[in-house]
């Protein structure tokens, strides 16, 4: 009797099982479908094309882990060294370039964009998110103040390479930061990223004033 | 209008004068509150909304008829509340709409235009009134007032929801951008505009629930359809297209976190 109470059970889970992997479709499932919805609901236009909602290793994984479902560690340690690997430091070895020309590519939010043209250069918009000058008000704060950011941390070579590394690949550093990896996207050119890191790094530069 | 002027001069004053202390950013958001309730005294909405209402009544299209037979989800010829309950299930065109892709099925099948015609012209723009604007101005004006309602009964409107979640936490582009990266943290920023968090109920409500708006930066009225596209097109993406699965799918994601906001828009906006 108690043996079949036991056997009865043990069917009624498995169907349950079961009926749970029929109806409740997997998140791989889910995943596939809604990229094939947006592929049906975008169309290209100028410079943006439908590859744009192609997703690498990164924005796979960082699109999974939202919410309540945090990324092990293990994987966001692979993430990181994967990214590390992609940042390709400037041949001549120069890190700094003029901070004034860093201090216009951080205030301009151009590039990319259907409604840009591909021939202008693009900007970092880099007060889109932080601040960075005493000077300049309207900055956003979606990353961290970087006001003084040398004077804190050092003016040294290994923040300087630090600070190009993280502008060129913000993902070798933070899994899954919200920062645009401007190198390795190709946004801005080894100039302009030199440039920005100047703007960070000079000692005559606003932010470490 | 000289008060607005005024303010709006203010507001610029201080978004260039000098040191950054946080007192004088404080003052600086509550100068923009200020800017935002001059404005709202008279709401050009007004004359989108009663242009669609004109609209709403017109015999148009090849049959020559009006919509007010249309069943924007309860029930042919209801107006009011309409907008609450959408998007959702239409059991006509087998599909969850939005009040836009709703009103596409309408034109299509009560009107006789074609889905590219109905489709045509999404947005107005300089010199370009379009009858899409009006009529999602009129009939949205007609649910301010009452709280945002949308249901999920029917399987197809689970599947928009979680579709519509998959979209938002979806990094694609050049500049690796979701939804999910201004609209998924409280409290953040992008330059001096505050940007909701679509995840928290409290944002999700004050957002949703100030969709469609007057836009006083571009002069026109901007549909809910138009915030996602202009939210793609920042994002880096290509173009959403109009009345889509994506942008309907994403829609219900967004409308049913904001239930239970009282809706009060059209809003007017920067």
């Amino acid at each position: 009797m108690k043996t079949g109470t036991q056997h009865a059970l043990a069917i009624a889970f498995a169907l349950a099982g079961l009926t749970g992997c029929a109806t409740a479709p997997s998140y791989d499932e889910t995943r596939e479908q809604a990229i094939a919805m947006m592929k049906a609901s975008f169309k290209v236009r100028g410079q943006a094309k439908l590859d744009r909602l192609d997703q690498d290793d990164m924005q796979r994984l960082c699109s999974q882990y939202v919410g309540e479902k945090v990324m092990p560690k293990e994987i966001a340690q692979q993430l990181e060294k994967a990214q590390q690997a992609l940042v390709k430091y400037p041949a001549d070895g120069k890190l700094l370039g003029d901070w004034k020309r860093g201090e216009r590519i951080a205030q301009s939010g151009v590039g990319k964009q259907f409604s840009d043209d591909p021939a202008r250069p693009a900007g970092g918009n880099c007060y889109a998110c932080h601040q960075l000058t005493k000077q300049e008000l309207a900055y956003g704060t979606i990353g961290p103040s970087l006001y003084n950011f040398a004077k804190t941390r050092g003016f040294g070579a290994d923040i300087q390479r630090y600070a190009y590394g993280k502008v060129f690949n913000s993902q070798a550093f933070t899994a899954c930061s919200s920062m645009p990896r401007f190198g390795h996207a190709q946004i801005l050119t080894e100039e302009q990223m030199k440039d920005v890191v100047a703007l960070l790094m000079s000692p005559d530069s606003p932010v470490n004033k | 209008m000289s008060m607005t002027t005024r303010t709006a001069a203010t507001v610029l004053a201080i978004a260039l004068a000098g040191p950054a202390l946080a007192q004088e950013q404080d003052k600086t958001i509550q100068e923009i509150e200020k800017y935002r309730a001059a404005l709202g005294d008279g709401n050009p909405a007004e004359l989108w909304e009663a242009r669609g209402d004109a609209i709403w009544k017109e015999k148009r299209g090849p049959k020559k008829a009006s919509l007010e037979q249309c069943d924007l989800g309860l029930g042919p010829g209801v107006v009011r509340g309409a907008y609450t309950v959408l998007p959702k299930y239409f059991a006509d065109t087998g599909k969850v709409e939005d009040l836009e892709s709703r009103l596409v099925s309408c034109m299509v099948a009560i009107q006789g235009f074609t889905p590219e015609q109905a489709k045509k012209d999404p947005f107005g723009g300089p010199g370009k009134k379009v009858a899409m604007d009006a009529l999602v101005a009129f009939i949205t004006s007609e649910s301010r007032g009452l709280p945002m309602n949308v249901a999920i009964r029917h399987p197809k409107e689970q599947e928009a929801f979680d579709m519509g979640k998959q979209i938002f936490f979806h990094r694609g582009g050049p500049y690796d951008f979701s939804c999910a990266t201004c609209h998924g943290v409280n409290n953040q920023r992008i330059r001096l505009q505050d940007l909701p968090n679509l995840l928290n109920p409290r944002d999700a409500k004050r957002a949703y629930t100030t969709w469609p708006a007057y836009r006083v930066s571009q002069g026109e009225v901007r549909s809910f359809q138009w915030r996602l596209y202009d939210c793609f097109r920042q994002q880096r993406f290509p173009e959403l297209e109009f009345a889509s699965p994506a942008s309907v799918a994403l829609t219900m994601f967004l409308a049913y976190n904001a239930n239970g906001g009282k809706f009060d828009a059209p809003a007017i906006k920067r």
